[in-house]
């Protein structure tokens, strides 16, 4: 924490300059804390590295040769775009629907649709392949990770429309523009960060995706390297084919920082402002139906299997009065997990925002990278690093809250990202050049300003947290037991019935920060 | 071009911060571990309390570890695993805390802890696990009086790990197989009368090892041609918990799966809805194999004494009849313990010397592309 001390001498030099491009101290303090936040969270990255160059280029050129690694490429390649793809069409259309429509029942829609983001990727998996085999495949794994992820897109972009001012698009419409025009030409712009952003992470979950996949059949790049760990024990050529990729992956977020670029388009909304909503006519009952649609693939797909197990296991008995403890570890990691990894994240969106250079724009995107690592491969990153320089936390809770405060860390970003990308640029300047010092408005201005950005990133990285599995096995102190990893205990006994009501609890306990989202989301 | 040098200069002192604060944590993170080490005096006085108790102990009994803790990973069946656990600290009074996982992330785990392991006892479900710790040095000799136990072929050869349980190769089918089209060999799963009816699960730990008993029994290029024939006839699946739900729904009409799995299914579905069987290949066919699991004491373990205790436990009487009982429907290796479940008598156990670490198998599934 020493490098926040030094705020106040810094103020002298960022009265001297001009708005965007003031002239800092070669070590500001934001700078700072910026590097030490992503060297954190990029430690497991440098571990992969190490271990990669210990094993050579020779088992990439071995894979690269062997008769499945075009397969592999072929699948990561096309999966992840198709994905991305549905994903991005069905996140805005949802959102645009739910903020700028006169939908019915949209205040119960805004806290449906983000749902099942409480259904992790496994589960789906498992849900879909138990009910029927055909999902088995490529076009099984675009339906089934279209579902677990399209509220990746649809959260941010719901965010971004809800704080923008919708009074730029009356314009459009008032001068005659159609409403296809208007949303092409003045909305889809306006949430293009967002949507840049919610993109980003779908592909970075594909990438890095084991679970799902591993039920659905489907082998990616990352299902590879799980496999080079598990079955030839060999991290060495492992780490090597998670470069390969982050390779992949740092492709991917150079070419979302293209398509999104870096400047924020949008306009606050003015408070206690309420925005005329686009009239949908008749088209109100085929977009309803479409939604709800959407939410039995997502949402009623998984809880009906799960009811199905239940009721069909015999080895269905209630569930044992150890699960409440296991709901508060749940909680307890996940909650953690979610304040850290936002207040850390401030400093690195801060940093991206304030400077807008491609440089500051490119650190703050290489957060992302980490997220394409498959969960066992963070998850020994982070026994090496714990056992070898921070024993004490060596399975310690802290240790665990470390490891989700890595895998999440995109995810609490992207939504301090989109909330500052809302301020009013210049609003600190503004302060400033009043003689708040730097600090204050900090405190006064910017933070409450994205406070409810905030809240969102922690919601997110909260259910995110509350049913990751491959990582928590590892990292977890020795005794406790998260509902993933009771339920993962119960399937690999083939125990589905013992199974369920711990997904189901799963689903439950992240009503909670679903509901923040939601309030956060409330209908004006 | 200036501006950008002085942002990497910024990032430049950031890392130079971050690599000091990473030496400072590893410097109390080294005189933290003088504790345990100026401790191990400790460790080897209850080595030799236990030197002094060897030999009446063999039937498990460790008076004088009672009161101490030690720590075991273990990738067996958790159920099974936590009674085993339960039943030993009500004999022993040592307590133990139970790390579960699957013993390859397990295994990687151990590798990354290395010396520092807060490990003691390692409890695998299959050999290459314990072979891969062996090869790197981590494990310790297992205490005589335990391997006497079991039959010398269940244990590693150097003896640095004992086997516990077993479980052995069968071909799962649905009903809907008529029994005159089940194959006599593992061999005939490659012929044509398979075409598109085979599940397989490659990537599962337990598969390569029959690939090894087929390589030994038909020489590297004709496991190669059957290892391909059964590619082009299988779906491959990702573990066998996968695998055999599909044999029972029908999705794939058979596939090679240890005989534990269909007994775990049948008891989830129910013995009158099961709609699979089991079939075990004759003796001597390279399907017959039967494998086994076993535990192993680190050499990094600072309770070496209590972790030779378990594992004696682990295969004495009580213990044996705990998995001859349990939900985990595996073989004990005690002689005299017999499985309480409806399992056919046990094959002969293939030596963990003639399967080795499984290497030769896993570079011909990267070969034909199943890995």
């Amino acid at each position: 924490m020493s490098p926040a001390a030094p705020v106040g001498p810094s103020s002298t030099t960022l009265r001297s300059g001009h708005l965007p491009g003031l002239r800092r101290r070669l070590l500001s303090p934001l700078g700072l804390l910026t590097a030490g936040v992503l060297l954190t969270v990029g430690s497991p990255l440098i571990f992969v590295v190490v271990q990669a160059t210990r094993a050579g280029w020779a088992p990439a050129r071995a894979l690269l040769h062997r008769p499945i690694a075009a397969t592999l490429l072929w699948h990561t390649l096309t999966l992840t775009a198709a994905v991305t793809t549905t994903t991005a069409v069905i996140g805005f259309g949802a959102a645009y629907l739910v903020e700028r429509t006169d939908l019915p029942l949209r205040r119960m829609l805004s806290v449906v649709l983000v749902m099942p983001l409480a259904v992790p990727e496994f589960v789906q998996g498992f849900s879909w392949v138990s009910l029927t085999s055909s999902v088995r495949g490529y076009w099984g794994a675009v339906l089934v990770m279209t579902c677990a992820l399209y509220p990746l897109v649809y959260l941010p972009v719901a965010a971004s429309l809800r704080r923008s001012d919708a009074g730029v698009e009356e314009v459009a419409r008032s001068l005659g523009k159609g409403r296809w025009v208007t949303l092409v030409k003045v909305t889809l712009p306006l949430t293009r960060p967002a949507l840049g952003g919610g993109a980003l992470l779908v592909c970075l979950y594909l990438l890095g995706e084991y679970g799902a996949f591993a039920a659905l059949q489907f082998q990616t790049f990352a299902t590879a390297i799980f496999t080079e760990y598990k079955v030839a024990y060999n991290t060495a050529s492992a780490s090597v084919l998670t470069l390969l990729l982050c390779l992949i992956a740092l492709l991917v977020v150079i070419g979302e920082m293209r398509v999104s670029g870096r400047r924020p388009t949008g306009r606050a909304a003015a408070a206690g402002r309420r925005p005329s909503r686009v009239p949908l006519g008749a088209a109100r009952f085929p977009a309803l139906a479409a939604l709800f649609a959407l939410i039995v693939l997502a949402l009623g797909v998984p809880i009906g299997a799960l009811v199905y197990w239940w009721a069909r296991g015999t080895s269905s008995t209630l569930p044992a009065a150890s699960i409440m403890t296991d709901v508060w570890a749940t909680l307890g990691y996940a909650f953690a997990a979610a304040i850290i990894a936002t207040i850390g994240a401030v400093p690195v969106a801060l940093y991206s925002w304030r400077r807008r250079t491609r440089w500051a724009a490119t650190v703050e995107r290489g957060a992302y990278l980490t997220r394409a690592l498959p969960g066992i491969a963070v998850g020994l990153s982070i026994v090496y690093i714990t056992i070898h320089y921070a024993r004490p936390f060596y399975q310690t809770s802290w240790m665990l809250v470390a490891g989700y405060v890595v895998l999440f860390f995109p995810l609490a970003l992207t939504g301090v990202r989109a909330a500052l990308a809302s301020v009013p640029s210049g609003v600190e300047e503004v302060a400033r050049s009043l003689g708040v010092r730097p600090a204050l408005v900090l405190l006064r201005v910017t933070l409450p300003l994205i406070a409810p950005g905030m809240g969102v990133a922690a919601a997110m990285v909260m259910l995110a947290a509350s049913t990751e599995l491959t990582a928590t096995l590892l990292l977890r102190p020795i005794g406790t037991n998260t509902l993933a990893t009771q339920f993962w205990t119960f399937t690999t006994g083939l125990a589905y019935g013992e199974a369920a009501p711990y997904a189901a609890l799963m689903i439950a306990i992240s009503a909670i920060p679903v509901l923040v989202l939601a309030r956060r989301g409330a209908v004006r | 071009m200036v501006r950008r040098g002085r942002w990497f200069g910024t990032a430049g002192i950031g890392a130079l911060v971050g690599v000091m604060l990473v030496a400072a944590g590893c410097s109390s993170g080294s005189s933290s571990t003088a504790g345990p080490s100026s401790s191990a005096p400790a460790g080897s006085v209850s080595l030799t309390i236990n030197g002094a108790g060897a030999p009446p102990a063999a039937s498990g009994s460790a008076a004088g570890v009672s009161g101490q803790t030690i720590t075991v990973y273990s990738g067996q069946h958790e159920q099974t695993t936590q009674a085993l656990v339960a039943d030993f600290e009500k004999r022993t009074g040592v307590s133990v805390k139970l790390k579960s996982d699957d013993e390859a992330s397990l295994a990687g785990q151990v590798l990354q802890e290395g010396s520092a392991s807060p490990a003691d006892v390692f409890f695998a479900e299959n050999p290459p696990a314990l072979t891969t710790l062996q090869e790197n040095n981590l494990l310790t000799t297992v205490d005589a009086s335990t391997l006497s136990q079991v039959p010398t072929k269940a244990s590693s050869p150097g003896q640095d790990w004992v086997g516990v349980s077993a479980r052995a190769v069968a071909f799962a089918a649905n009903n809907s197989v008529p029994a005159s089209s089940l194959p006599a060999s593992v061999m005939d799963l490659a012929g044509p009368a398979w075409k598109g009816k085979l599940g397989l699960a490659p990537s599962e730990t337990d598969f390569s090892p029959l690939i090894t008993a087929v390589i030994k029994a038909k020489g590297a290029d004709a496991a190669k041609s059957w290892l391909q024939a059964l590619m082009a006839n299988g779906k491959v699946f990702a573990d066998n918990e996968t695998l055999i739900s599909a044999i029972d729904k029908g999705e794939v009409q058979g596939g090679l799966v240890d005989h534990y799995y269909w007994y775990r299914l049948r008891d989830e579905v129910g013995a009158s809805k099961v709609a699979s069987g089991l079939h075990y290949f004759p003796a001597g066919d390279p399907g017959s194999l039967v494998d086994v699991s076993g535990a192993a004491v680190l050499k990094s373990s600072s309770h070496a004494a209590a972790a030779q205790a378990f594992l004696a436990y682990l295969v004495s009487a009580p213990a044996q009849q705990i998995i001859a009982t349990s939900h985990s429907y595996e073989y004990p290796l005690r002689p005299g313990v017999s499985s309480s479940a409806d399992l056919p008598p046990m094959g002969a156990i293939v030596s963990p010397a003639e399967l080795g670490d499984g290497k030769p198998a896993l570079a011909l599934l990267q070969d034909v592309g199943l890995l």
